[in-house]
């Protein structure tokens, strides 16, 4: 068996003595997503940056389709890491629906996890009863559609290639693009779990302090969605950014940074 | 560059009729001017003429993405824009856009990300491509995929129950004798091998053991390994005697699979007061290795002929006496030919592993043979791989 360290891709950056800082990235892309962030915190911070398996240049190999066929396989991800590191009381920031992959990551190793961001959270996209998601079941069987037309680079020719270090110098160029491409169907199954979850009871298991981004005008995770797990997590803090989308980190670095700058400070 | 004569009035009429303008307004595609946010700046009339929507109704007042269907807005949010961001371009992605009759307009999008003089993102330009007919062909195809993996699942589900079935599911407990197996079948194990064994009661205290390859793969190969399986079953209740059995066998083969052969090695175990009678014949078959309790590796009886093939001269049975802690090992091919850098498993080393493991239990034997036989070839195996381990307690 590989290591974690090498399974998860894990690069550790930043001050090795300073207070550990995870940052853990959303459906679709890898850790690339915080290139523009990280840096702000590298003089204080332990940062800890992965993968997730499936993703970027994690380990594709260990990719199993039942482990990753519920959220809870992903946490086992992050509480992995932070075991080979023996991190105590890491702050995990969560882009997306590593929110909720954090939030159970938390309860399932406590001590580990001592504080959440979680970046425009949503406990459960799909209507339901009263509760607004903002989308419909047949919107998710869409998004696999696409998903099955739109490779993003990827190719069953490429797919050994990506892991190794290719020593054909033609493919460096389409390599680069390699941050946002997964093996179709692992990326399938990644959307499945994430759109299809449902982790609205497990809000109320969150005993760490909270800070909730919220973006304007996300279409992932509109305002209400967000209020609702500010609503449900006690020690929780809520902040509506200017910033519009669903990806602060890329689109408003500053404003994300500042943010979690002001969050901390207060921990 | 050829430049056409002066006097041709038709290339004159498609260089100034062509002004940029109408180029933009009336392109073979969509464009869209948009702020980095999304936010529609500029359209052009392609675009409107596809949509239905008029131009008032989405500049400054309208983001792409939201033109686009649910799912397609996640897509957008959690590729396109991120992919644009970090690299300046998102090329050939296939999205709908939902039309002003709510209908949807299947296209290809290609967009670039324009940065201030400070590198920071300005607006972005995007061209879609009306790509109707071309989704439409993508969707049958992706169809057929779908169905041509399940059909590969089913088939390979197929072969391996059948498979299965040309192995004993369990190896019957013989008085005196521990016997273990081991398989594993070429490459992943989609397609039916050629290796099967057996072991089964022919009289009172009296056991035979066949170990066999036949040529081919697939569903010919099974059909052929049943053949071989039931016909040496039947003669070995007719006949005990080892050459026999394998004449029966390539005379069977002749007749009913004329173009197909196998090798096969034959085997009767009878007690005796100090162990068993081992008489044994091969059919072009790699002999069998009986190990000694002093460490001595001999091969036991004579190779004869390939079975199935016309010129086929008497099987030779040899008859032995084996004794407590003699270990005989049955095995095809698979074993000693796997491949690595040119070079093959080979004899030497599997002697040396069997010397090395004989005081093991048979079944632990096999395993080890097999596994062996898949470590050298760094576990992609070129063929199937049967072995048969017998020891006398």
């Amino acid at each position: 068996m590989t290591s974690v360290l090498t399974r998860n891709n894990v690069s550790l950056r930043g001050n090795e003595h300073g207070p550990p800082l995870i940052f853990a990235h959303g459906f679709g892309c890898d850790q690339n997503m915080w290139r523009l962030v990280v840096p702000a915190f590298e003089d204080r911070y332990r940062i800890v940056l992965f993968d997730y398996v499936g993703a970027g240049k994690s380990d594709l190999d260990a990719y199993d389709g039942d482990r990753y066929g519920t959220l809870e396989g992903y946490a086992r991800d992050v509480t992995e890491i932070c075991e080979e590191l023996d991190l105590s009381d890491a702050v995990f920031v969560g882009h997306s629906v590593s929110s909720m992959i954090g939030i159970l990551a938390a309860a399932a190793a406590p001590g580990r996890i001592g504080a959440l961001v979680l970046i425009g959270p949503s406990p459960r996209y799909i209507d339901d009863d009263g509760y607004v998601g903002g989308f419909h079941e047949e919107d998710i069987e869409k998004l696999l559609d696409s998903l099955d037309s739109n490779y993003f680079g990827w190719s069953r020719e490429m797919a050994p290639l990506i892991m190794g270090n290719p020593d054909r110098p033609q493919l460096g160029a389409e390599l680069t693009e390699s941050f946002c491409r997964a093996d179709p169907a692992i990326q399938r199954q990644f959307a499945r779990v994430t759109f299809l979850s449902d982790n609205r009871r497990d809000l109320a298991e969150v005993e760490v302090p909270t800070l909730i981004l919220q973006c304007s005008e996300d279409v992932i995770a509109p305002d209400s969605v967000g209020l609702y797990v500010h609503e449900r997590i006690s020690q929780s803090h809520f902040v509506k950014m200017r910033a519009t989308g669903h990806c602060p980190n890329l689109s408003a670095p500053q404003e994300t940074i500042d943010a979690i700058s002001a969050f901390l400070a207060q921990l | 560059m050829i430049l056409p004569p002066p006097s041709d009035e038709r290339f004159y009429t498609a260089l100034v009729d062509d002004d940029p303008h109408e180029l933009y307004e009336d392109a073979p595609c969509a464009y869209l001017s948009t702020q980095a946010d999304g936010t529609i700046a500029k359209v052009n009339r392609t675009f409107l003429r596809w949509t239905g929507y008029d131009s008032a109704s989405l500049v400054g007042r309208v983001r792409f993405q939201d033109l686009l269907a649910p799912g397609d807005r996640i897509l957008y949010e959690t590729h396109f824009d991120p992919l644009l961001r970090m690299q300046g371009a998102v090329r050939e992605v296939a999205v709908d856009v939902v039309v002003r009759s709510g209908g949807l307009l299947p296209v290809l999008v290609w967009s670039a990300l324009r940065q201030d003089g400070t590198g920071e993102p300005a607006m972005i330009r995007t061209a879609l491509f009306d790509a109707t007919e071309r989704r439409a062909y993508e969707r049958e195809l992706l169809a057929a995929r779908k169905q041509a993996e399940s059909a590969e699942a089913q088939a390979t589900a197929l072969a391996r129950t059948l498979q299965e079935s040309f192995l004993p599911p369990v190896l019957e407990k013989v008085p005196g004798l521990d016997i273990g197996g081991g398989y594993r079948p070429a490459g992943d194990g989609s397609e039916v091998g050629g290796d099967f064994y057996d072991v089964f009661p022919i009289g009172e205290g009296e056991w035979a053991v066949v170990l066999g390859d036949v040529c081919g793969k697939g569903a010919a190969a099974a059909a052929l390994t049943a053949l071989a399986r039931y016909t040496v079953r039947a003669e070995a209740l007719r006949t005990a005697q080892p050459g026999a059995v394998l004449e029966r066998l390539h005379e069977a083969l002749l007749r009913y699979r004329p173009s197909d052969f196998c090798t096969a090695v034959f085997a009767t175990l009878e007690p005796t007061a100090s162990g068993f009678r081992f008489a044994v014949a091969s059919g072009g078959h790699p002999l069998p290795l009986r190990h000694r309790s002093d460490g001595q590796i001999e091969t036991l009886g004579t190779t004869g002929r390939l079975l199935g093939i016309v010129e086929g001269a008497a099987r030779r049975e040899t008859t032995v006496a084996l004794s407590p802690g003699d270990t005989v090992v049955l095995y095809t091919d698979g074993i000693t030919e796997a491949p690595r850098d040119g070079e093959l498993f080979g004899d030497e080393r599997l002697r040396a592993l069997v010397d090395e493991t004989a005081d093991e239990p048979a079944e632990v034997i096999a395993d080890r043979i097999v596994a062996a036989a898949l470590d050298f070839q760094q576990g992609h195996s070129r063929d199937d791989i049967a072995v048969l381990v017998i020891k006398v307690e």
